[in-house]
């Protein structure tokens, strides 16, 4: 809060009002723990916001962080209702041609959760004639839909509900980030189902990690970002926000 | 009573003021749609009334355009028109203003919602208004102007006050139906009470407790309003034969 | 749908006012307009999405209508129960029936369906009983919680109409009947029902326009519609406006087509006493 004020003062000080403008950061409104989710308070927490609040920081800029659906989170990013999407968005090809992406900031293996006992494997063969449930414009539909074309794939607007239907028995399983379905797992409602493993890697899928989103052209927003995620990682920062949520980085290789 | 209520469903506890209750959420949610419900209902009696004398008095033009609006915003579904609105028009001001050179402006989440239903409730209230006008006895203005009443004195004085009467059960009608479609906001990500119920609901599982509570606020509001429009009627009826008598 | 098409008229008798010509001149130049747009529309917008996507987008509109024709019918069947409990029937009906109606058309229809879906998908873990039953495969689906909340918003907005319908039929026409001697099931059958059926029918257009325009929500319950087509193809293709429009004009065709079907039918039915 503090640093936040300093930066505050600081272009106040600066007094260009470029800089005054402060950055609004969208995040997807529906939770997904333990990157971003409310609190009772109506606060949002989580991973990623506190890694929001370090970037902004190491970049000096003021941000002000703004809860976007996930299904309009790009369209609102190139109308320019925020300027920047911090909310576990992948880097794939197809959003590059729409946006832009900051280097990589996490990234975690995909695995596929089921009900526990059910006996399903996380290959083709194993999910064929079953229904397997994924976020919508998410790498993981891409990746269902391209390697798992034996499944009734069912499309989700975020994970949460996919979750949900998971615990209803609605869905046989669903494919996601291992770091959010570890948290899904650790909660009273996941104690149904358990981690079945780990897709095959598909680099052209999968691989690039997540990234800031960026208009195409806010060139110069695109390198204070790419400054400050290198500068949290070198200094430490970025292992001090890690650490109460992960036992080891999620930064990958 | 209330702690054997609490005691018997555990859940309830999570509605507590305080966190790790969530009502006050729920509350500011409840405040940011009755927000939204009230500037749209404003904005869309704007609309209407001018709407309305455009279709009454306006020119063959008008008259077609407004025959327009009023038919494709009735036609389409609001979620669509939101979607559409929410993202077109933003994106059409910020184009506009960077083309003129100016910076992008931040329209706020409130101020979108305001004027997307608000053009919406404006394609109803244009008829519901028009309708009412029409229902004015015809006798009544020619009176007026019999009495050498100028066109704005009896328009004032004797159109509106008595229009008032015939539009009143419409209009409750549209606040109800603004009251209900703030929920439409929740799939923008506009944190009114539908999405707040939700982000509250699947953070603590308890959907049951926290539908079921959203849904005794918006009975409130729509009982409330339907008490205070009933009072509205019959002060705008006051005078009229057949006043206070039941239907 | 022609602002200046004539009104229906009854009885035979003649308009003496002469309908102004549909094709004015201001009229051919907004049209001419609009062609403009359309085909500006069709030139510049990005619509190469479109074949790859029309099977999906078929489905998609079959599913719309589908919805709308089923939770209608079944709507309107549990209207007239809802309505003549609230004219004719005792408190003990007439109260809940009321209590129905209230809450359903004082809360929002999105509310309700997450209240069914999530809310009893959340009490499924809790019964083992239910997954083992019979309806499970059912149950297991999205689409019977999107056609019972769809059926039961109709339900309770018609509901109030009817009650209306009920109460407004002619208290001589009953009187008649009974002093012909018919017993009482049937005098609701052959008369105070159809009578009443009548007296709905011109608002029965407007409320399948509202059903209609209702339907999208289904696609937040991960009912693929055609709404979720669109929503599918913006974010597949990160294309904002164009499946927006197109979905526009799928539903002013459906609503078209639903605004003609009423006026073709209650041009059939004989209307001297409405």
């Amino acid at each position: 809060m503090k640093k936040f004020l300093l930066t505050t003062l600081a272009t106040l000080a600066l007094g260009t009002a470029a800089m005054a403008e402060p950055v609004k950061v969208g995040i997807a409104a529906e939770p997904y723990p333990p990157f971003a989710a409310p609190d009772a308070a109506g606060n949002w927490v989580g991973w990623e916001v506190d890694l929001i609040g370090a970037v902004c920081a190491a970049a000096e800029m003021e941000c002000v962080i703004t809860p976007v659906a996930w299904d309009g989170i790009i369209p609102s990013l190139t109308s320019g209702q925020i300027d920047a999407i911090m909310a576990s968005m992948s880097i794939t090809e197809d959003r590059m041609q729409t946006i832009d992406f900051s280097n990589k900031y996490y990234n975690t293996p995909t695995v596929i959760v089921a009900a526990k006992g059910s006996g399903i494997v996380p290959t083709a063969e194993g999910l064929a004639g079953k229904i397997l449930g994924v976020q919508v414009s998410t790498v993981h539909q891409d990746y269902a839909q391209t390697h798992f074309s034996g499944a009734e794939i069912k499309l989700y607007q975020t994970q949460d509900e996919a979750n949900q239907d998971l615990v209803a028995g609605r869905i046989d399983a669903t494919q996601a980030d291992s770091i959010a379905l570890d948290d899904f797992l650790k909660s009273d409602a996941g104690a149904c189902c358990e981690n079945v493993g780990a897709v095959a890697d598909d680099p052209a899928i999968l691989g690039l990690g997540v990234g800031v989103g960026l208009r195409k052209g806010d060139e110069a927003l695109k390198a204070k970002f790419n400054e400050a995620i290198a500068k949290i990682i070198a200094d430490g920062t970025y292992d001090k926000v890690s650490a109460p949520y992960f036992a080891s980085s999620i930064y990958g290789g | 009573m209330l702690e054997a209520l609490v005691e018997a469903f555990p859940t309830l506890s999570l509605l507590a003021w305080e966190p790790p209750g969530w009502g006050a959420n729920l509350i500011r949610g409840l405040v940011n749609s009755i927000q939204i419900a009230l500037g749209a209902y404003a904005l869309g009696l704007l609309i209407g009334t001018a709407g309305a004398f455009g279709k009454l008095h306006g020119g063959p033009v008008t008259r077609d355009l407004l025959a327009i609006y009023t038919t494709v915003v009735r036609a389409v579904p609001e979620l669509v028109l939101i979607l559409i609105l929410y993202f077109a028009v933003t994106d059409l001001v910020n184009q506009g203003l960077v083309a003129m050179g100016y910076a992008r402006v931040q329209i706020s989440g409130v101020a979108a919602g305001i004027a997307v239903l608000g053009v919406v409730q404006g394609a109803y209230s244009v008829e519901v208004i028009r309708g009412a006008i029409l229902a004015v006895p015809a006798g009544q203005l020619e009176a007026a102007k019999a009495m050498g009443m100028p066109p704005m004195k009896a328009a004032l004085r004797i159109t509106l006050p008595l229009m008032l009467a015939n539009a009143i059960p419409g209009l409750a009608n549209l606040w109800l139906i603004a009251t209900k479609d703030t929920a439409l906001l929740a799939i923008v990500g506009f944190a009114e009470l539908t999405l707040q119920t939700r982000q509250a609901a699947s953070s603590t599982k308890a959907f049951l407790t926290f539908f079921l509570a959203a849904g005794v606020l918006y009975l409130c509001i729509t009982l409330l309003s339907g008490v205070v429009f009933g009072r509205i009627e019959k002060w705008a009826r006051r005078g009229q034969r057949g006043s206070g008598a039941g239907q | 749908m022609g602002p200046a098409r004539p009104a229906r008229q009854r009885g035979g008798a003649m308009s003496v006012q002469a309908q102004p010509r549909f094709w004015q001149r201001h009229r051919i130049v907004m049209a001419a307009l609009a062609a403009l747009g359309v085909l500006l529309c069709a030139v510049y917008l990005r619509w190469d999405w479109l074949p790859k996507y029309l099977p999906l987008i078929g489905e998609g509109i079959w599913r719309t209508i589908w919805l709308l024709a089923v939770t209608s019918v079944l709507g309107f069947l549990l209207a007239i129960p809802l309505g003549l409990a609230q004219a004719a029937g005792p408190w003990y009906l007439a109260a809940p029936a009321r209590a129905f109606c209230t809450i359903i058309r004082g809360t929002p229809l999105l509310l309700q369906l997450w209240l069914l879906y999530y809310g009893l998908g959340s009490l499924f873990p809790q019964f083992p009983a239910i997954r083992q039953s019979e309806l499970w495969p059912y149950l297991r689906q999205a689409w019977p919680y999107a056609v019972v909340a769809l059926t039961i918003s109709f339900a309770g907005y018609e509901g109030e109409v009817m009650r209306g319908a009920f109460k407004g039929v002619p208290g001589g026409q009953l009187e008649a009947a009974r002093a012909m001697g018919m017993p009482r099931l049937t005098i609701l059958r052959r008369i105070w029902l159809p009578l009443a059926i009548q007296r709905a029918l011109p608002t029965l257009g407007g409320e399948s326009v509202l059903q209609l325009k209702a339907t999208p929500l289904v696609a937040t319950i991960t009912v693929v519609d055609i709404y979720a087509v669109a929503s599918r193809v913006r974010q597949d293709t990160f294309i904002v406006y164009e499946p927006l429009l197109l979905l526009a004009l799928v539903y002013m065709i459906i609503t078209g087509m639903i605004v003609l079907a009423f006026r073709w039918f209650e041009n059939r039915v004989p209307s001297r006493v409405a």
